[in-house]
């Protein structure tokens, strides 16, 4: 794609009192783009659920959100310990978060089902020991799945 | 219902964006983990919570939420009055808790969509 417009940001590790700050951040960039308020609504919560996740299990990592023609690109790309089987943490409640996170109104193991609820299509690289990609498609005017 | 009756029927104290108070607000949500309100909430315009930290005003942002009401009277931070006030959203505390506070508005007529949770 030519015209990629590309928003990139380090997301620290551990840091609660910034958790999130991406997602807002990208939310204001988006608004201002003039991007659909559904859309971004759907960008916003999936990329939330990743950058906390980033924060809390992967010791942070790097989010970048691309503006393309047809749809909204989300990575999010860390060297944290990896997800050893995807499929058992894509289960609704299935979460391996701290008592201090819990504590915090995370870590109900809601995460990733609402980032593949509200993406149009979501991939998991993952390697134990090495990090964790992942990448959302948001499209415009697209349908996200119904249910978590 | 405006922000303002639900301000009288908590007795509660607003915290920041005063002049935003007669805004209508029509449903409502109550939860203390961020991530069911993140799974669970479609068009409720307003949060019920007794967790106090800045993830809950950043949570309430990506769903377009207008307002907060801290119950069990928690106070948050001021980065965190901050951080409601740059984005335009009412925060207020009361020191009722989760359930009577979720009954009066209830009974005062916020009712909501009557949503199931699958
Ligand atoms: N970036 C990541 N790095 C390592 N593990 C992860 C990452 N994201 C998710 N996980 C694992 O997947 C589980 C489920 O994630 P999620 O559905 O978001 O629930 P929660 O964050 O509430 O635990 C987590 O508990 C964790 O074990
Ligand atoms: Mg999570």
């Amino acid at each position: 794609m030519s015209d990629r417009l590309i928003f990139r940001f380090d997301v620290e590790g551990d840091d609660f009192t910034s958790a999130g700050q991406a997602s807002v951040q990208v939310k204001k960039n988006l608004r201002q783009l003039g991007i659909d308020s559904e859309t971004i609504r759907r960008v916003s919560i999936a990329m939330y659920e990743g950058e906390i996740n980033m924060v809390i299990h992967a010791g942070g990592g790097v989010a970048e959100v691309a503006v393309c023609e047809d749809y909204i690109e989300i990575v999010l790309e860390d060297t944290g310990p990896g997800i050893k089987d995807i499929e058992q943490a894509m289960q609704a409640g299935y979460s391996t978060a701290s008592d201090t996170v819990r504590s915090l109104g995370f870590g109900a193991g809601m995460g990733l089902p609402n980032m593949k609820k509200n993406s149009d299509s979501m991939t998991i690289d993952s390697t134990p020991g090495v990090g964790t990609r992942i990448v959302m498609k948001i499209m415009y005017g697209g349908k996200a799945n119904e249910g978590v | 219902m405006k922000i303002s009756e639900i301000v009288k029927m908590l007795d509660a104290r607003v915290l920041c964006c005063e002049d935003k108070t007669d805004r209508e607000v029509d449903s409502a949500f109550g939860c203390d983990l961020m991530s069911d309100v993140l799974a669970y909430v479609n068009d409720q315009a307003m949060l019920l919570t007794g967790l106090v930290n800045p993830q809950v005003i950043r949570t309430a942002l990506m769903l377009d939420m207008v307002c907060i009401v801290f119950v069990r009277s928690k106070e948050p931070s001021k980065e965190m009055i901050e951080l409601a006030r740059e984005n335009g959203i009412v925060m207020m505390s009361t020191n009722k808790t989760l359930y009577t506070s979720c009954g009066l508005l209830y009974s005062g007529g916020l009712i909501g969509t009557g949503e199931v949770c699958k």
